[in-house]
């Protein structure tokens, strides 16, 4: 995973509510076995409709997403944190997100920086008077800037740690190996176990 | 102080616990499917990493699978269930293909295998790995990293997991099922209500529920947000379990059903948060806009926006009746659909399929309106057809369909048109789940066979008598 310390980016006002990763990325734009390429499903509803937000210069070149509360419900589809990021997206900025996409966001290297939404109407407004605005997300200091405001964002400290480091999770874990197989040792007998292929 | 029960299943797996770390959970059992599997594969391949423990993982198709007899026709869905196949192989790992016994939804044939137990942890790159839970497993839904993870190392490390009750006082009335409670449950605490949460199901109406309810109840636990949802294991949860193919026998049974009889939160445990429900309030529940907490009773209307004051609620609302092609104000049950769903890991088990048919009895599904009955799996489809359920389904007009995920989410070629409309028994009704274009409003199964009959969103008890006895 690559490090993430700051980024500066063109910010997207994405008002609303309640995204679940069905409206990221539809099931249809699943079935690929790769990692990558999935850019082409990202929002693909919306973004039929030419008003869309990312169907406007210059939001298109948009890599902050600011959007409503309670993003990334439903499916835990990681494909839907690989379409922003394949899209281009490095940081979505929200005042409340799903549990299972915010762990998925942090494992790819996708910060979700959690805001108060009254921080999030601001950026909306100003994002929306001002196209094309630049937004940068130090994750360092926790802070989102933009023209002259300055908001401080929550991420919990391991992920931050991890996204700074640019750890891998699996090397971290098998650090414990010995641990892991003590506790296997054990393991109560009457629980299940399926004859091996 | 107590423990609750999610506390104590977790406290049972951790493997290792440090200051400022999450701590490093102990996974029992690891389901995958062909959707959310193949680039954790890859990760394993580029590192040169083995499955840790081959014994506690499986896997089956079931996301891409037609629900017709034949091979795949979609050629990217037919890759990904055949990298599947090829990463089983190489792996090592038990797969339940189309075509097996035990092939069907992840989520239907852990518990049928008897794979599901309580007091393990399960998880599964599918959101509604909270199934599980109705046993008092802890379960839940992760992302193509942590397959990896688990595949690799067996655990996955976790922040623990804050504690929620829903308790459940009275008894359900006639004619209200787990679905209806369910999806009154979501519309109370919201889409983002159990965030951070494992809610624990409890109270009399719960105990009274089967495990197929209980199942059922869990699956939508996500809806609310919450990562998992469990229902303490009781007698109604050995009785299922009993004599399952994976389930303990003999002496290790006992030693087994001793261990989970403690499997119960302490009478002096404290929630961090805590949800009375009245089951004698409750009537069937349906979906009026286009996430699962947009629900009313069956007996209201479609919301008003200009009634609501609050600017966010209210646009959320008016975009949500725009997408479903509704009018403000009116009533639900004159809604008309094109298409009924019967089936998904939410109601797709011999019960759900029992209950729908006990309502379609003796009657025609309507005019113009399509039904699709999908068996969660193969079993489900087999012991339905022993009981004749599948002539019932067909002599109504139904199409009696084979195992798979289906139009629950239209990966395969059962979807929606643009602008169709579906009573649906699955658990989501977002924009485009069921088809781009699609309209989903979700019901239990004795509602969508009601609705099959009206052609109009009902409940059994708007039918006439039956036609003929049969």
């Amino acid at each position: 995973m690559e490090r993430f310390t700051t980024h500066t980016g063109v910010g997207v006002p994405l008002r609303r509510s309640n995204v679940d990763t069905d409206q990221i990325i539809p099931a249809v734009y699943l079935k690929r076995v790769t990692r990558t390429g999935f850019e082409d499903g990202l929002f693909a509803a919306w973004r039929a409709d030419e008003s869309f937000v990312l169907n406007q210069e210059p939001f298109r070149a948009g890599s902050v997403l600011v959007a409503g509360p309670d993003f990334g419900t439903g499916s835990s589809r990681e494909h839907a944190v690989w379409a922003l990021m394949d899209y281009g997206f490095r940081v979505v900025l929200s005042s409340r997100f799903a549990d299972i996409f915010r762990g998925n966001s942090g494992k790819s290297g996708l910060l979700t920086a959690q805001l108060r939404q009254e921080d999030i109407e601001l950026l909306w407004k100003l994002l929306e008077n001002h196209p094309g605005t630049q937004v940068t997300v130090d994750l360092q200091e926790r802070t989102v800037t933009c023209g002259e405001h300055v908001f401080a964002f929550e991420v919990d400290d391991y992920t931050r740690w991890r996204l700074l480091e640019g750890l891998d999770d699996i090397s971290l874990t098998l650090r414990h190996a010995q641990e892991i197989e003590d506790f296997e040792a054990h393991r109560p007998a009457y629980k299940p176990q399926v004859e091996i292929a | 102080m107590g423990k609750t029960l999610a506390e104590k299943v977790w406290d049972q797996h951790v493997v290792r616990r440090a200051e400022g770390e999450p701590d490093l959970l102990y996974i029992d059992l690891h389901l995958l499917h062909e959707v959310t599997s193949p680039q954790a594969f890859d990760g394993l391949r580029l590192a040169q990493r083995p499955v840790r423990r081959r014994d506690l993982t499986v896997a089956t198709e079931d996301h891409n699978v037609p629900t017709t007899a034949g091979p795949i026709s979609d050629p990217v869905s037919r890759t990904q269930v055949e990298t599947l196949r090829r990463n089983c192989e190489e792996f090592g790992i038990r797969l339940f293909p189309m075509g097996d016994a035990e092939q069907g939804i992840v989520h239907i044939i852990g518990p049928q295998l008897g794979l599901t137990q309580p007091g393990m942890t399960i998880v599964c790159g599918d959101s509604h790995t909270s199934t599980h839970g109705a046993f008092g497993a802890l379960a839940f839904g992760i992302g193509t990293s942590e397959v990896e993870h688990v595949l690799a190392t067996q655990t996955l490390p976790l922040k623990p997991f804050r504690t929620m009750a829903i308790t459940v006082d009275g008894d359900l009335p006639e004619g209200v099922t787990a679905k209806d409670l369910i999806l009154a449950v979501i519309a109370k605490i919201g889409t983002g209500g159990g965030q951070g949460y494992v809610l624990e199901y409890r109270g009399e109406a719960i105990r009274k529920l089967s495990m197929e309810a209980r199942m059922t109840i869990c699956n939508m636990s996500i809806e609310a947000g919450a990562r998992a949802g469990m229902i303490a294991p009781d007698d109604t949860t050995f009785d299922y379990l009993r004599g399952r193919d994976y389930a303990p026998q003999g002496e290790a049974w006992e030693e087994a059903v001793a261990a989970w009889r403690q499997l119960v939160t302490d009478d002096d445990a404290v929630f961090d948060a805590e949800v009375h429900i009245d089951a004698t309030e409750l009537s069937p529940f349906v979906t009026w806009g286009t996430n699962p907490g947009q629900g009313l009773p069956l007996s209201a209307n479609v919301p008003v926006p200009q009634d609501i004051p609050d600017d966010a609620e209210r646009y959320a609302v008016e975009s949500a009746i725009a997408y479903m092609g509704l009018t403000p104000g009116t009533p639900l049950k004159q809604i008309s659909v094109d298409t009924v769903f019967l089936g998904s890991c939410t109601n797709g088990r011999i019960e759900d399929l029992r209950a729908a048919a006990d309502v379609l009895r003796g009657h025609r599904v309507a005019e113009g309106v399509r039904m699709l009955v999908v068996p969660g799996s193969a079993r489900v489809r087999l012991q339905a057809e022993a009981e004749g359920l599948d002539r019932v389904f067909v002599d109504a007009g139904a199409e009696w369909r084979l195992a798979g995920c289906s139009m629950c989410l239209g990966m395969n070629p059962d979807q929606l048109a643009p602008g169709e409309r579906s009573a649906s028994t699955s658990n989501r009704n977002f924009e485009g789940r069921q088809g781009k274009g699609g309209r989903t409003h979700l019901v239990s199964p004795v509602v969508a066979a009601a609705t099959a009959v009206r052609g109009t969103l009902s409940s059994p008890a708007d039918l006439p008598a039956p036609a003929t006895v049969a």
